[in-house]
């Protein structure tokens, strides 16, 4: 990750660019305080949409919502606040999915009918 | 139902265990239990073992109130769904996304109003799975009939086939989003029963829970002593549109 936002950081010539990511406070997202995601964060990297792709199915069909993997874990996870406190959509500009997805033109589509938030209550 | 004497035992010792502490009455005869001690989310696939169902009477059903309606909007976030730039006003208040619909019936001849709400009526033969290009229209194993957005194409057919009008298109994109209700452009969706809550281990809907006429009795129809199933055997009741013979999950009393 470090690495993916320094090259696009290196090819833009820029700092982590966005409006938003500049509003994100770093560290303020709960996967920053844990030691590593629901696998070793190298797995996580090669393999999380297969395990999202499966997952929605199981959910869908069979209603298993206990599985270890959801994409709203991710969301939960991985959203950073800005300085009020408020949650920065995860597919913002900068934000932990769009970073690399965009580095690698992937075309994102959870998020035309996903929160991108963490989940309300 | 095919579940052997010694199973049903084990359910029934279950559900008096489970009922101990939180068991409300809603009429006589009639209980309502609350399984919230053991809410946990589903680990496990669901089963044949359940069929969701709903017994509305609709001689509860009272005139001008809306409340299941709104309900029903919050809690799948229906409320968060904005009208399309320039769209016309009185198409939106028809086209708009709405799981339960508020309607009067009318006795011709005697002039007698019946109020009752319409949804997905869970049908185990639902004629918007049969007519699915695609299979996202589907019957869940407990009974729930539901979208599964991930492969719904938005073509409509489910919408022209249900004969209850039940279903709802999203037209346009959705700012803002549930998360256990994902929502966007070009996807079918109807009621599902709550059925994140009833996945996390709730059991009851969230129309039930907000009908203080207490007009909607929800439960498990092949349990024998549920709440529902001990309601319509007491009291006489109806499927809508009995001669297409789609057996729906959701009955009416009174109508």
């Amino acid at each position: 990750m470090i690495f993916l936002t320094m090259a696009l950081s290196g090819l833009l010539g820029l700092g982590s660019a966005g409006v938003s990511a500049a509003e994100a406070v770093e560290g303020s997202a709960k996967s920053d305080k844990l030691e590593q995601c629901v696998e070793p964060t190298s797995v996580m990297r090669r393999n999380h949409f297969e395990f999202i792709k499966h997952q929605r199915d199981l959910t869908v069909h069979e209603g298993i919502r206990g599985s270890k993997y959801s994409l709203a874990g991710c969301v939960d996870c991985h959203a950073k606040k800005d300085s009020s406190g408020k949650f920065v959509p995860v597919n913002e500009e900068g934000q932990f999915c769009d970073e690399c997805h965009d580095y690698v033109a992937v075309d994102l589509k959870c998020f035309e009918c996903h929160a991108t938030v963490p989940r309300e209550k | 139902m095919s579940m052997s004497k010694i199973e049903q035992q084990g359910r029934r010792e279950f559900l008096k265990k489970a009922a101990i502490g939180s068991a409300v009455t809603i009429a006589p005869g009639v209980m309502l239990h609350s399984l919230s001690a053991e809410a946990a989310p589903r680990t496990e696939p669901v089963t044949g073992k359940v069929r969701w169902g709903m017994l509305v009477d609709a001689n509860k059903c009272a005139d001008g109130c809306n409340d299941c309606v709104a309900a029903c909007d919050k809690e799948n976030g229906l409320d968060l769904v904005d009208m399309p730039e320039g769209a016309d006003e009185s198409q939106w208040e028809r086209q708009r996304p709405r799981w339960i619909r508020q309607i009067t019936l009318k006795d011709n001849l005697t002039g007698r109003l019946t109020h009752l709400p319409m949804m997905c009526q869970h049908c185990e033969e639902p004629p918007c799975a049969d007519v699915c290009p695609t299979g996202a229209s589907f019957r869940r194993a407990d009974g729930i009939v539901m979208v599964d957005r991930h492969i719904c194409i938005g073509c409509r057919y489910c919408m022209m086939a249900c004969p209850y009008k039940a279903r709802s298109f999203i037209h346009a994109e959705v700012a803002e989003k549930l998360t256990h209700t994902p929502r966007g452009k070009g996807c079918v969706e109807s009621c599902n029963f709550c059925v994140h809550r009833l996945d996390n281990g709730q059991t009851t809907t969230a129309c039930q829970d907000a009908c203080k006429h207490q007009a909607i009795v929800f439960g498990d129809l092949n349990d024998p002593q549920s709440a529902v199933s001990q309601a319509l055997k007491k009291y006489p009741s109806v499927a809508i549109r009995d001669d297409l013979k789609l057996n729906p999950g959701v009955r009416y009393s009174n109508i």
